[in-house]
């Protein structure tokens, strides 16, 4: 096995480019369970910490760039006010050290349906950056992930950075696990909603092969927002209305039975998140919190 | 495969390293610094708990080539000529030890706490152990004993 060590982005493209096989490794938080357990013994590890373009992050043109690299404590710490979903979302994952280490760029590549990034990535409409020698290409979020655990990376291709807007609106993110630490969700839901442009995103995770958006739901409540002329009254969103969200929600789940949880069980959850996020993020609105 | 990484203020140099082999297994089987334990190798337990560069991490989740060039500070470390940090005294006196196993973890992950957070709260505790595992205690000892060495860090 080889162990390569770039210190550059133009190395670490280079070497993926020679070793297509390589498995880059970042915080190793499910690279190193793998290797430990002997599940998988790869022809070479790419080591992607020390090339800083992806452990650093910056604004560019008024949006955000994180490089795929910045851990999940960096994320909680430096960017709360930035990207309020998503560093929600990292709240929630494992455990301090495991947030010390893992990062946004090993969860899109895991693109595991239970991954908490992808959630507050589709809602916030999150750009994957991908690099290789032949150039760089960016890819929308929703269109990112392919299946169980697929994602749309070449394998010469590096996952370099996620490109985000700061949000017009408010965000939420609610997951369901056994416990309040170190859980793999049973169910995840994501939300934002941008004023700006009146429209409403969502992300589901853990409740599919992949995690995705639950498109009729947020064209339903961008519409009724619209009609009811909520948008500018800011009244209170009507009960019926946060409880139609959330059905409209769940429907776009297409969960499985297995050890963390029946797929009834998450349908349900993912209902009563829905409902409760779009209340929680509907009273921010009002307030003018998340504007 | 050659690693040369700062440990516990020490250069080490350790040859013949496998290339997917993890921090843990290097500290342990290749340094001689037998105190973080490995439970369970997959960064669910805590045990393995060393500082990377001034930020705790699992150990058995870093592979040993990613240390290379970076500073390492393990349990071992964490006592001095003077004696035992009062991290640790505070786990003897308040019988947070039983067999021992999460010890070293555990202590690890509260010195960082309470180096960054002065008095943390019961919450905040709760919430910087939380990916560290305990069979034994049944974790009361554990808050008791960061508790009383938060109190006699912070009246120094
Ligand atoms: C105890 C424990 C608890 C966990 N809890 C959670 C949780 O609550 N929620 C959650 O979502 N996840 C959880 N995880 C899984 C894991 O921590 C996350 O998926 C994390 O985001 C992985 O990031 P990493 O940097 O450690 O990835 P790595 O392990 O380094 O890599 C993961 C995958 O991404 C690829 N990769 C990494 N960087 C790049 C890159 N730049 N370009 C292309 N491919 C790349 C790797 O080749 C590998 O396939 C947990 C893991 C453990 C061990
Ligand atoms: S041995 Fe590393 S977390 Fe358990
Ligand atoms: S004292 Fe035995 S596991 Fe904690």
């Amino acid at each position: 096995m080889d162990f390569l060590q770039p210190s550059t982005m133009a190395e670490a493209l280079a070497a993926k480019a020679e070793h297509p096989g390589a498995v880059p490794i970042a915080g190793g938080t499910d690279v190193m369970v793998e290797m430990n357990f002997d599940k998988h013994r790869p022809p070479a590890l790419l080591d992607v910490t020390r090339v800083s373009e992806l452990t650093e992050w910056g604004m560019d043109d008024g949006r955000v760039r994180l490089g795929a690299g910045v851990s999940y404590t960096r994320i909680i710490d430096e960017l709360g006010d930035r990207l309020p979903g998503l560093a929600m979302a990292s709240r929630t994952v494992g455990s301090p050290q495991i947030r010390n280490r893992g990062t946004v760029g090993g969860n899109l590549g895991a693109a595991s349906p239970a991954g908490d990034a992808h959630p507050a990535l589709l809602a916030a409409d999150a750009e994957i950056e991908l690099q290789s020698t032949a150039g760089t290409r960016v890819v929308k979020a929703h269109e990112f992930y392919l299946g169980v655990k697929r994602n749309a990376a070449r394998r010469d291709e590096l996952i370099t950075a996620i490109v985000l807007t700061p949000p017009s609106g408010p965000q939420q993110f609610c997951k369901i696990g056994t416990r309040n630490a170190m859980v793999i969700s049973v169910a995840a839901f994501g939300l934002a909603l941008h004023p700006d442009r009146r429209v409403v995103r969502t992300g589901i995770g853990s409740v599919a092969p992949t995690p995705r958006r639950a498109y009729a739901a947020e064209e339903f409540l961008a519409a009724e927002l619209e009609s009811a002329g909520l948008w500018e009254s800011r009244a209170e969103l009507p009960t019926a209305l946060a409880r139609e969200f959330g059905e409209k929600v769940k429907a776009a789940g297409a969960p499985i039975d297995d050890v963390r949880g029946t797929a009834a069980y998450r349908l349900h959850s993912l209902a009563v998140m829905a409902r409760r996020a779009v209340t929680w993020a509907w009273t921010d609105y009002r307030t003018a919190r998340g504007t | 495969m050659r690693i040369t990484t700062t440990v516990n203020g020490q250069q080490r140099v350790v040859d013949d390293v496998w290339e997917g082999e993890s921090l843990l297994y290097v500290l342990r089987e290749r340094m001689g610094l037998p105190g973080s334990k490995n439970a369970c190798e997959q960064g669910e337990c805590g045990s393995c708990t060393v500082y990377l560069d001034g930020v705790t991490a699992c150990a058995c989740l870093v592979a040993g080539g990613q240390a290379e060039g970076r500073e390492v500070v393990t349990v071992e470390a964490l006592a001095d000529a003077d004696g035992l940090h009062p991290v640790q005294e505070a786990f003897l006196e308040c019988g947070a030890v039983q067999c021992g196993f999460c010890t070293p973890g555990l202590l690890v992950q509260t010195h960082d706490l309470l180096a960054r957070t002065g008095r943390p709260s019961d919450p905040e505790i709760r919430e910087a152990l939380a990916g560290n595992l305990c069979r034994c205690t049944g974790y009361e000892k554990i808050l008791d004993a960061v508790r009383l060495a938060s109190e006699r860090m912070a009246s120094r």
